[in-house]
């Protein structure tokens, strides 16, 4: 191994780090650290003229190692490690020490200890670069095929996305028949027209199109491999089938609560919002006098927190729509807020109330009482606004009911090794910046099993999961940060601990095909599976596999340099 | 200003602190962004995974003097790589009896779960650590051998 030749670059940030960290003094202070052979200061080490300042003390100093302390790595090490790579200096060999949202924004009323925590940081940086390695991250080939699951329409308008762009698409659809929820539902807000037009339409393209490959009624029974490299079996109809994709689009769509509440299942007058729109489209509603709602039935409680969104568009709605059939009926929704979000849902809810639709508020703690014992006949409801009990007589009771997550979401999740969340909901990278993507590469989500989605907001996802998916399979390449994990296989005892705590069955037990070791059974990693998260080098018992960019020694020499010990 | 006498007799602890990359680190980046003031005894290294900090480096950590030593993850249930918390949790109650065994207080080493969008909840984890192990007092173990 050639000497170490550490340089450390000391961002001054403009005053975000030297209004409070002495930066010459942290400097100097690097300028004696083992291995260090330059250091110095920049006004933002991330600008351009900071950059060539790296790229040329590179060349000038020959260093093999570089160190800026500045900001935070989730930002700025890809600028970095460019510059680096730019340099001739394998992007690997960089170390980042976080001296601003770690020290100077946080100990502001505190120069002098921030200064000395800034010096001693650099020193753990500098400790770790020292036994930095340079790294090739891998490369794998991605097949040109998407798999969609779920033939609703996110998944439809996902699938189709993909199959216009050129691309083959598997469409797994576990009912017989493509649409999905928006075969059941009578009118769509806020246009009031029939759906049917839309769902034809959309079905007739998808199941035109030379590109898709229709699987229905089918169920995704496993999945294995990784971005670009997905093997996926599939039961279609009783028969199994195999096929390999590049990518996986997650859209499977949620159901509607059917609730233990308000007598619903046992008194005949009592339907969901989503009963009464079938009731609808079949005819079977004929004229109702008294007509009664109530939003928010299972959702907003303890036991399920989250709004549903759409359930207050569906009762003004179908509310709108009684008025219509029957303009003399008395129209009640009893509601706890109303979710109109959006211009023409204000202006659609504005329009129900001028049709003569009531709106009463109700309480979680005060929730409206059924009268009757066969059938509902009146719903009590303390009125808020008046500060008494009103009875509102009632031949048709209708519940808006949340979304809720599909009851074969978690085995779905496990197939695919894609979380969910609290609430049973599938769960995206990243709330705000990573909207459709899974944290697993390769897999992305749309539409309502990942929350309660209208139908514009299907198809918008349903597209920009496509649009996400369509990058790996243009490109043809992926590449994976070098972080992962690798084997010592004169070390290693094969005793599988590793390959039991990855959570990604990037690991498994083989004959060893290195000369000298033939036949000994040892770990090897997948390097295309491995997220490089590391569990398995803390696990393994004889330290024989290590996390690149992570490995014991790097770790350690950062704890002896913060413990002063060598 | 305060008399630099008194401030070196002052027991400051040192305190280290894995933090994961996808939560606890974005979440003490998220308490920088915020401006979250927090005293000035933790010092981070980060791991990609809690899951990744072995039992050994902790006890070598407190065997080296170090005061306190934490492990912040994502909440479980959020882990980037579904169970890596998980198995910190396991080796966490594991790691605390060992502690005892050997005779450091186990109060030195803290498990706790930040968010990336718990900034504020960084700032009070690092406060309350440097609170609770300055009430220690200085680690006596490596003394001790």
């Amino acid at each position: 191994m050639v000497a170490p030749r550490i340089g450390v670059f000391v961002c001054h940030c403009g005053t975000n780090i030297a209004g409070i960290v002495n930066v010459p003094e942290v400097v100097e202070y690097a300028r004696g650290l083992p291995y260090v052979v330059h250091a110095e200061a920049n006004l933002y080490t991330c600008s351009e003229e900071g950059i060539s300042s790296i790229k040329h003390a590179i060349k000038e100093y020959d260093l093999n190692r570089v160190v800026v302390a500045s900001c935070t790595p989730r930002t700025h090490q890809p600028l970095f490690r460019n510059a680096c790579a730019d340099a001739g200096l394998n992007p690997y060999l960089f170390e980042f020490v976080n001296i601003r949202e770690h020290c100077s924004w946080v100990h502001m009323r505190n120069h002098q200890e921030a200064t000395e925590k800034a010096k001693e940081l650099v020193k753990m940086g500098v400790a770790k670069a020292r036994w930095l390695e340079a790294q090739e991250e891998f490369e794998s080939g991605v097949y040109p095929a998407a798999m969609v699951i779920g033939g609703g329409v996110a998944g439809m308008s996902a699938a189709l996305n993909l199959a216009n762009q050129g691309f083959e698409v598997h469409l797994v659809e576990k009912e017989p028949k493509l649409g999905g929820r928006l075969l059941k539902l009578n009118r769509l807000f806020p246009i009031n027209k029939d759906p049917s037009e839309l769902v034809e339409s959309v079905v007739k393209a998808v199941e035109g199109h030379s590109k898709i490959r229709l699987h229905m009624p089918a169920v995704v029974k496993a999945a294995s491999g990784y971005i670009g490299n997905f093997d996926v079996s599939i039961d279609e109809d009783g028969q199994e089938t195999s096929f390999k994709v590049g990518v996986i689009i997650v859209a499977t769509g949620a159901q509607v609560l059917e609730p233990k509440l308000y007598g619903y299942g046992k008194l005949d007058n009592v339907l969901t919002q989503l009963g009464l729109e079938q009731r609808l489209k079949d005819g079977e509603v004929g004229e109702f006098q008294n007509v009664v709602m109530i939003n928010c039935v299972g959702a907003r409680i303890a036991e399920r927190p989250y709004c549903s969104r759409l359930c207050c568009m569906t009762a003004i709605k179908n509310a709108a729509l009684m008025k219509e059939i029957n303009p003399k009926a008395n129209v009640y929704v009893l509601h706890r807020d109303l979710m109109t979000y959006g211009v023409e849902f204000e202006e659609y809810y504005r329009k129900a109330k001028e049709a003569g639709v009531r709106f009463i508020r109700y309480t979680l703690s005060n929730p409206p009482k059924v009268v009757g014992r066969k059938r509902v006949k009146a719903v009590k409801v303390y009125d808020e606004l008046m500060d008494m009990e009103v009875e509102l007589p009632c031949d048709l009771l209708v519940l808006a009911t949340p979304l809720i997550p599909n009851d074969d979401n978690a085995e779905l999740s496990k197939i695919l090794k894609v979380p969910i969340g609290d609430g049973g909901f599938f769960l995206e990278a990243h709330v705000k910046l990573r909207p459709v993507e899974f944290a697993m590469d390769g897999i992305y989500v749309a539409g309502s099993c990942r929350w309660p989605a209208d139908i514009r907001e299907s198809i918008t996802q349903g597209y920009a999961a496509a649009s996400e998916a369509v990058i790996p399979l243009r490109r043809g390449l992926v590449k994976v940060e070098a972080i992962t994990a690798t084997v010592d296989p004169k070390i290693c005892k094969g005793c599988g601990i590793c390959a039991l705590v990855c959570p990604f069955d990037a690991i498994e037990l083989k004959e060893s095909k290195i000369r000298g070791l033939e036949g000994k059974i040892v770990s090897e990693v997948n390097a295309a599976l491995c997220k490089g998260c590391g569990l398995c080098a803390a696990a393994c018992p004889n330290r024989a596999i290590q996390q690149r960019g992570f490995t014991d020694m790097q770790l350690l020499s950062m704890v002896n340099a913060l413990s002063g010990k060598r | 200003m305060p008399d630099t006498k008194e401030v070196q007799t002052e027991f400051k602890p040192k305190i280290l602190a894995f933090c994961c990359n996808w939560c606890a680190y974005a979440g003490a980046d998220l308490a920088g962004v915020s401006r979250f003031q927090m005293p000035t005894n933790v010092r981070v290294i980060r791991v990609m995974c809690s899951g990744r900090v072995p039992p050994e480096l902790v006890i070598r950590a407190l065997a080296n003097g170090l005061d306190g030593v934490m492990i912040l993850g994502c909440h479980p249930g959020d882990c980037h790589y579904s169970e890596g918390n998980y198995l910190t949790r396991r080796r966490a109650h594991v790691l605390k009896r060992l502690l005892e065994y050997i005779g450091i207080e186990p109060e030195r080493f803290q498990l706790r779960w930040v968010s990336a969008a718990e900034g504020a909840k960084f700032s009070a984890v690092v406060k309350e650590a440097a609170d609770k192990i300055t009430a220690l007092g200085p680690n006596r173990w490596g003394d001790k051998r």
